[in-house]
């Protein structure tokens, strides 16, 4: 048998050559040829981006990034609850990666990873490999469908969307929401704690109401929450739904939904059965998948432990973890993704170089809960790292605002322009 | 003519040695770039705000410290900046000042 030119071809590219000749399988395997010291981040969410692009500023360009990403296009989590109540469209909260590229010189790789290889230091993708010096996980949250009976990732595509991550998920909510009968009732299920955005389920009750209020205002906002009793903000949102939205917002406590029936819309938790015009569940979360292939999962089986100087995993040496993955009494958001990636990007620098990370790292979180069309509050803490404890713990000060305001729902938007030109820009 | 040139390339060896030296030894550490790092969410990248915030890129050692002050003692009303304010060393405001002090506008 002999190969011509475009037999060899046909078979790299389905990976026969490269069993054939186990010699080369590096070189010819390489997605992209590493010329110096690099990078690769998977995730390009809030954590991955900022990572990206502060390991080019902070290095001068020296070390090279790769950003592994699935979707062609960065939507915003954060304030996409306001499409749910109308002020904004995905749309306003959707942004490109082009900066990344052309302004920092990010090599951007859109695809899926299907393997990391620890030992070879390397991430598999369906059409190849790309190699590592070290390897940053940002991969967000991964859904536990499993934990409800009758759910699915199918289900939550198509009939109830848990829009927890923004996106087709969000649009499919909307409309539904939109074609809900005037008298209906809107379900939010809260999964326990941990979860990516503490005050995101009571936010999100807050837009639907916003918009029923003035479209359908004889229905009601159901919120079922597997917690004993609301985690974040809790004076300001009850006072939120007392005044803004009298009698339109019930909260039932230690109401874990551990069923659901997509065709009838029954939720099912242990102490009745719910029948709903809109079933929005919010499944229990844990580390996205690819945590699981690079075996930095920690016993838990949900979250990853990290070395808070430089986000290395205590698992696995030269792969770190950021973000919502990140075993960690810090908050999911993605304002503390930002700036725990700011603390790994200078690790990695000063680690590459040869040098000791910042032995003393004080990171920031804000986050805003929008109320309405207009009012906000916030959560805001400085959490430092603590020696002997070898944790991240929160600093003195810190806390929720006195009260929602106008001038704090400005202050929300200028945070989301901000926070994506610091990301992306 | 050839000597006046000379003088020239001199001066402008000297001006420029003088502010490439002030600006390494005006150049902030690690320390303080990390841990003003956090605020770029709300004041953009390197104190750049592109809306609404305060421009902290660039502004006065003296006059960032001075409010940070205010704002953990509460001698200044805030509605988001004393939360962050209590959470830090007056050392550290310091160190803050420094970085954004040696940003351009």
């Amino acid at each position: 048998m002999s190969l011509d030119r475009r037999d060899f071809m046909k078979l790299t590219a389905a990976g026969i050559v490269i069993a054939a000749f186990p010699g080369c399988a590096t070189s010819s395997g390489e997605l992209v040829r590493k010329k110096v010291q690099r990078v690769v981040i998977v995730g390009g969410g809030f954590g991955g981006a900022t990572a990206a692009k502060y390991i080019r500023m902070w290095s001068d360009n020296k070390i090279e990034v790769v950003l592994v990403e699935r979707r062609t296009k960065f939507v915003s989590c954060p304030m996409s609850n306001t499409v749910l109540g109308g002020s904004r469209t995905i749309g306003d909260l959707t942004r490109n990666y082009d900066t990344l590229k052309s302004k920092y010189g990010i090599i951007i790789v859109n695809g899926e990873v299907t393997a990391v290889d620890p030992q070879k230091q390397a991430v598999m993708l369906a059409n190849g490999h790309l190699s590592y010096d070290r390897l940053i996980i940002a991969p967000g949250v991964d859904f536990m469908f499993d934990q409800i009976e009758g759910f699915s990732a199918d289900i939550s595509a198509n009939s109830i969307p848990h829009a927890w991550k923004a996106g087709d998920q969000t649009v499919l909510l909307r409309k539904q929401l939109e074609s809900m009968r005037d008298g209906g009732v809107f379900a939010i299920s809260v999964p326990k704690m941990p979860y990516r955005c503490p005050p995101g389920p009571y936010e999100r009750a807050c837009q639907v109401a916003h918009y029923l209020k003035s479209n359908k205002p004889k229905s009601k906002v159901l919120i079922l929450d597997a917690n004993p009793d609301i985690v974040s903000k809790k004076g300001l949102f009850n006072a939120a739904w007392k005044d803004l939205y009298p009698g339109m917002v019930e909260y039932r406590a230690d109401a874990a939904v551990k069923k659901v029936d997509a065709s009838t819309r029954i939720a099912t938790t242990d102490f009745e059965d719910v029948k709903v015009d809109v079933l929005n569940v919010i499944p229990p979360m844990k580390a996205g998948a690819v945590a699981g292939m690079a075996g930095v999962v920690g016993t838990d089986n949900r979250w990853c432990p990290v070395d808070f100087l430089s986000y290395e995993s205590t698992l696995q040496k030269n792969i770190h973890v950021i973000g919502d993955s990140v075993s960690a009494a810090l908050p999911k958001s993605g304002h503390m993704a930002t700036s725990q990636a700011k603390i790994c990007a200078a690790a990695i620098i000063e680690l590459m170089g040869g040098s000791q990370p910042d032995p003393d790292p004080a990171i920031a979180n804000t986050c805003y809960s929008m109320v309405s069309g207009s009012e906000a509050m916030h959560v805001a803490n400085v959490y430092r790292f603590d020696r002997e404890k070898m944790a991240m713990i929160s600093a003195p000060g810190g806390g929720v605002s006195d009260h929602r305001s106008e001038v704090e729902g400005t202050l929300a938007n200028y945070w989301l322009e901000n926070i994506l030109s610091d990301v992306l820009l | 003519m050839k000597s006046i040139r000379l003088k020239t390339i001199t001066i402008a060896c000297v001006v420029g040695w003088t502010l490439v030296s002030a600006a390494v030894f005006a150049a902030p550490d690690a320390r303080s770039r990390n841990l003003t790092a956090s605020c770029a969410a709300c004041h953009g990248t390197n104190g750049h705000s592109v809306n609404g915030t305060p421009v902290l890129a660039a502004m006065d050692k003296k006059m960032f410290v001075i409010q940070m002050k205010d704002f953990k003692s509460g001698t200044r009303p805030a509605t988001v900046m004393h939360q962050h304010a209590k959470g830090y060393s007056d050392e550290e405001f310091e160190k803050m000042a420094e970085f954004f002090a040696a940003q351009h506008r």
